[in-house]
């Protein structure tokens, strides 16, 4: 009986907040700090939406620190960095020119530049381990895709920060047009995948989410290059709105996991022909179980689809505020919709049929070209209220 | 007997195929294949626009099918409600079994399909059976699960359950579902396309005065359910009418209280871009105490009476124009003021007969984006090219030409002009006319050099003075000659007083044979461009400019850009050139007004479907049996379990649990 007692004692397990160590208390007390901070400093900015959302965004990234330990890292790094790049500037946007520091590496455009170069990297570091299953290819791979990120947030805060230097009246959060959006596609997607790439030990998938971040780079590079999208401009009169700072952030996060499921789709279709020429050839053997994927691409999937809801509903709750309806038919919101249904037909069939495999991977891949053709293609083809980045 | 039982099952049929996932599927996806239909094709176009995309047969099918409004349409409104009736049924069959599996523990389960189960496992122990139990309880209770225990005959049942609140997940979302449709048809105005159907209201597609819209196109205050229309207020004025668009007509809805517009305002960026706009309104309703005033602005609406009123365009709303006419084409400069306010009309006597003036528009400012070059310059992004007013000058054939003129000078290539445009039809882009100003920034030079041309006595006199002294240089002088030369020149000034250098050529053309043409053209563009510079040399005489030492650049830039203005003013067509002397400003704000009763039922829907979504995905639903068996002197101990989500996830959990009650109970 007392043999049992023990056993059973161990069993328990300590609540979730007795888990926490120290660090995790010390992280979630600088956020809540940082927030308090900020609230004291810019309040008088703020409307009392963005009080909540400044206080909400707090609350959750000390939640998804906790829950996911390496977020801390970043947030901390990312925030540390930043404010060093915004000290730097204090409030001359010369100093972007001026300044070792900025000019090379932490401006808004240096960067992202970075995250850029750090992302192709990733990807051909990715590939290597692929095929080579060389251990340490696949850390420095990993590695690289959490520097990018991490670029990546910095040059979006302390473009956050320039665009105030603009002028106070052209300050807004960065992520207002095509250009700044695609930045955040980019990290939104490589955070998820690296969730994915800890929580299944494996790094034989990165080559192909990093594919299609690598092509969102691509196009990052094509609009700042050719159509000189980096340009901060300030914000016509209907995006001035608080919906925009969790509007287009949850759309992102469906964005993002919906571009890893059709990656994931891809590696799948992959492996399943594999498979049958030849069981033993090195694609066969270097990828994941088609049961893992089959897995990670639900997940992925059901991730998206519960932000992309919140997203939808937000933007219809925007434009309830701004168009006079909370659901007009504009293409943008169409679009949004029809993603949705095909998203959902998709978990129905998964979850009620049973459908299982290769055409649930074919299913993954077309949703992504419908979630592009939301994203983009609505933008760049058809009319509407969006005012959001055109080509 | 019988009868009941065939009902019963007809019932179930129809309840099957309604529930069915198969229907469920294929209406999502005609929803979704018609709202792509209903994107790639521009919804509620005039109809105009689509005969000519189509042709007449085309768009005869595509409008009966609805195409043109296909969200209005009412086969787009059946798939909803078909949506709506195959969720509601759907929830009807599946709500109770999902009830139920929140509650009952399934304490009667067979030790053989126990062990048919995936995630299963057994084995025997010789403990004691009331320990096994007592510890598996309370290990069960540890890892979350609730537990309950039933004894049979000859066993004994353990079951556990968790995350019973996934299962509610697919009601929250279900009918989540439901609510939201049922909210947004309240707000979908179908109540309007029901009455025009049944013929109650008829759209008016006349621009007629709203007071003069008859009954048959009138709404009373809360006759409508739900609308969307908008309404144009100029300052200062009131009213309590919105407009509410259908197809190529529209309806005529009375609202509860009236909207006063006090002043509306934009606010520019320091480059250029609207900021913001806002209107100043007054509500006046008899419920009210005193009137209700508040400012709306794009993204801040007011909500008054379950009445929303929103930001959403800006117009003229009859700004007062003062106008200088300058007359064209005459030798005396008469200036004629002519006042008249946007959207009015004035009739005006000119030299050129009858005429009357339209003012169609006025924009305070004109903001185009800067070149590269001029980015550098002047670093800015924009430039404002001021005030411009849009007008058309209708001759008593009631033919129009349209115009558009600039207030205050532009500057272009370091020489600054007054820009005014002209298009025959809307289809065309304006050409300007780019008259070129004189020190002070006015017209007096222009017009002097102009009406100096059409003074062909005095243009005469400059002529045969020009000819005199140009032939005593070369010749002996030949009267005849001299006056030949003359006459050409007033021929050649006459013909491009009235159409430019085109007339000449016109003439040309007509008179001169095919291969003298060319040289012809040249010797008359010599000859007459002699006359316009000794006549110019007259007006800068006149001005007291020496012009012995030549004349000044800038100067002379004048003369040229003069000339190819004056060349324009044939084709240009208006009798006057408008210059804008003054204007009292009137805005005029475009408000939408909505009412949306359904829209809270809709958010409520929304709640719930994101509620039930993250219910279904994160909260895992898990169950386990524990069968107790005494065999002999041993227990035999069967572990099984399912999960509803990741089957995959589960098994790994299943393992390590099953291995602990191993562990503990042998
Ligand atoms: C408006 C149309 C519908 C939408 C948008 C919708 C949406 C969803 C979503 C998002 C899920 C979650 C996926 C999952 O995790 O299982 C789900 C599950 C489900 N849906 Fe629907 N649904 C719709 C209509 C229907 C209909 C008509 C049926 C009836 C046949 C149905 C039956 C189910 C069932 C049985 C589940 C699984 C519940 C469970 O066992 O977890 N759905 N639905």
């Amino acid at each position: 009986m007392s043999v049992t007692n023990e056993f059973m004692n161990n069993e328990i397990q300590p609540s979730f907040f007795k888990q926490l160590n120290v660090f995790d208390w010390v992280f979630a007390a600088l956020l809540v700090v940082g927030s308090i901070y900020a609230f004291q400093k810019y309040s008088h900015l703020m409307d009392s939406y963005e009080v909540g959302i400044l206080f909400g965004t707090a609350i959750s990234f000390i939640a998804i620190g906790w829950i996911w330990k390496p977020a801390r890292a970043l947030m901390f790094y990312v925030a540390l960095i930043s404010l060093f790049a915004i000290n730097l500037y204090g409030t001359d946007l010369a100093a972007a020119e001026n300044n070792f520091f900025l000019k090379f590496l932490f401006s808004a455009q240096s960067a992202t530049m970075w995250m850029s170069a750090l992302f192709v990297m990733a990807t051909v570091a990715y590939f290597i381990e692929l095929f080579s299953a060389n251990e340490f290819t696949g850390k420095v791979a990993t590695a690289m895709t959490w520097a990018a990120t991490a670029m990546g947030f910095i040059g979006l805060l302390v473009r956050w920060r320039e665009t105030y230097l603009h002028g106070i009246d052209i300050g807004h959060i960065p992520v207002s047009n095509l250009y700044e959006v695609f930045i955040l596609f980019a990290i939104i997607t490589a955070l998820i995948y690296l969730y994915y790439e800890k929580l299944y030990e494996t790094r034989s998938l990165g080559a192909f989410v990093l594919l299609v971040i690598t092509a969102a780079v691509a196009f990052l590079l094509w609009y700042h290059f050719e159509k000189d999208a980096s340009e901060i401009k300030p914000l016509v009169p209907a995006l001035q709105s608080y919906w925009m700072k969790i509007h287009v952030p949850a759309n992102f996060v469906g964005y993002g996991a919906f571009a890893l499921a059709a990656m994931i789709g891809v590696a799948y279709i992959i492996k399943d022909a594999a498979l049958k020429r030849n069981p033993q050839g090195l694609v066969a053997l270097r990828l994941p179980s088609l049961d893992m994927m089959d897995d990670v691409m639900h997940k992925s999937i059901a991730l998206g689809f519960a932000f992309f809801t919140i997203a939808t509903v937000l933007g219809a709750m925007w434009a309830a505020e701004a168009w006079g309806g909370y659901w007009s038919w504009d293409p943008k919101e169409t679009w949004a919709l029809i993603v949705w249904l095909n998203y959902a037909a998709w978990l129905h069939m998964r979850l009620m049929k049973g459908l299982r495999g290769t055409p649930l991977a074919w299913w993954a891949v077309i949703g992504l070209f419908v979630t592009l053709f939301a994203f983009l293609g609505v933008n760049m083809f058809l009319a509407g209220l969006h005012s959001y980045g055109e080509l | 007997m019988n009868k009941v039982n065939k009902k019963h099952s007809r019932l179930s049929i129809v309840l099957e195929f309604f529930g069915s996932m198969n229907l469920a599927i294929t209406i999502l996806v005609a929803i979704a294949f018609a709202s792509v239909i209903g994107t790639v094709l521009q919804q509620n176009q005039p109809y105009n626009d689509y005969i000519i995309k189509f042709g007449p047969f085309w768009h005869e099918v595509f409008q009966s099918i609805g195409l043109y409004n296909i969200y209005g349409a009412l086969w787009f409104l059946g798939l909803l409600v078909f949506l709506v009736l195959s969720t509601s049924v759907c929830i009807y069959r599946n709500a109770p079994v999902m009830l139920r599996d929140m509650k009952q523990f399934r304490l009667n389960v067979k030790e053989k399909s126990l062990r048919l189960m995936s995630n299963s496992q057994s084995w025997t122990t010789d403990k004691n059976s009331e320990e096994v139990e007592k510890n598996l309880q309370y290990f069960l209770k540890l890892k979350g699960f609730r537990v309950r225990i039933k004894e049979h005959e000859n066993h004994k049942v353990i079951a556990g359950m968790k995350g019973a609140w996934n299962r509610s997940g697919y009601i929250f979302t279900h009918v989540g579902i439901v609510v939201l449709c049922i909210g947004s048809f309240l707000d979908g105005g179908f109540g309007l396309t029901i009455k025009e159907w049944t013929g109650r209201i008829i759209p008016e597609t006349r621009d007629i005065r709203a007071d003069q819209v008859p009954a048959t196109a009138r709404l009373k205050p809360d006759e409508s359910l739900s609308f969307r229309g908008s309404i144009s207020l100029p300052e200062g004025s009131s009213s309590n009418l919105v407009f509410l668009n259908i197809r190529d007509g529209y309806l005529v809805q009375e609202l509860p209280f009236a909207i006063e517009l006090k002043d509306f305002r934009i606010e520019h960026y320091a480059s250029g871009m609207p900021k913001s706009f806002e209107s100043d309104l007054i509500i006046h309703d008899d419920q009210l105490e005193e009137p209700l005033v508040q400012t709306i602005s794009v993204n801040h609406p007011l909500i008054y009476r379950g009445y929303a009123l929103y930001q959403a365009s800006f117009g003229d709303g009859g700004s007062n124009l003062s106008l200088l006419a300058w007359p064209f084409n005459s030798k005396k400069i008469q200036t004629l003021e002519v006042k008249v306010a946007v959207n009015g009309k004035r009739s005006l006597d000119t030299l050129a007969g009858k005429y009357t003036l339209e003012v169609d528009d006025f924009k305070m400012f004109n903001i185009f984006p800067n070149s590269k070059e001029e980015k550098a310059e002047t670093g800015k992004r924009f430039k404002n090219f001021g005030p411009s007013f849009t007008f058309k000058m209708r001759d008593a054939s009631g033919a129009a030409k349209e115009y558009h003129n600039y207030m205050l000078p532009v500057t272009q290539n370091e020489r600054r002009f007054y820009l005014t445009g002209m298009r025959g039809s809307v289809a065309e882009s304006f050409r300007y006319l780019h008259i070129p100003v004189d020190k002070n920034d006015g017209l007096d030079r222009f017009m002097t050099f102009h009406a100096l041309l059409n003074d062909a006595v005095k243009v005469r006199r400059i002529a045969e003075a020009s000819v005199k002294s140009a032939m005593r240089e070369v010749s002996k002088v030949d009267k005849k000659l001299q006056k030949d030369v003359v006459t050409s020149m007033m021929n050649l000034l006459t013909l491009f007083n009235q159409g430019g250098y085109a007339a000449i050529d016109e003439d040309i053309l007509k008179k001169v044979p095919k291969d003298r043409q060319v040289n012809v053209a040249q010797a008359y563009v010599k000859i007459l461009h002699n006359l316009l510079q000794n006549t110019y040399l007259v007006l800068l005489k006149k001005e007291g400019i020496a012009t012995k030492e030549g004349v000044s650049a800038e100067d002379s830039f004048f003369f040229e850009d003069a000339i190819t203005a004056l060349a324009g003013i044939g084709a240009y067509g208006s009798p006057v050139y408008f210059q804008l002397a003054e204007f009292k400003h009137r805005e005029s704000s475009g408000i939408q007004i909505t009412r949306h009763p359904g829209q809270n039922i809709f958010y409520l829907g929304c709640l719930m479907l994101i509620v039930g979504i993250f219910m279904m995905f994160y909260i895992s639903y898990q169950r386990v049996w524990l069968i107790v068996k005494p065999e002999g002197e041993k227990l035999v101990i069967t572990f099984a379990g399912s999960g509803n989500r990741n089957q995959r996830d589960f098994a790994e959990e299943f393992k390590k649990l099953a291995s602990k009650v191993e562990e503990f109970t042998s």
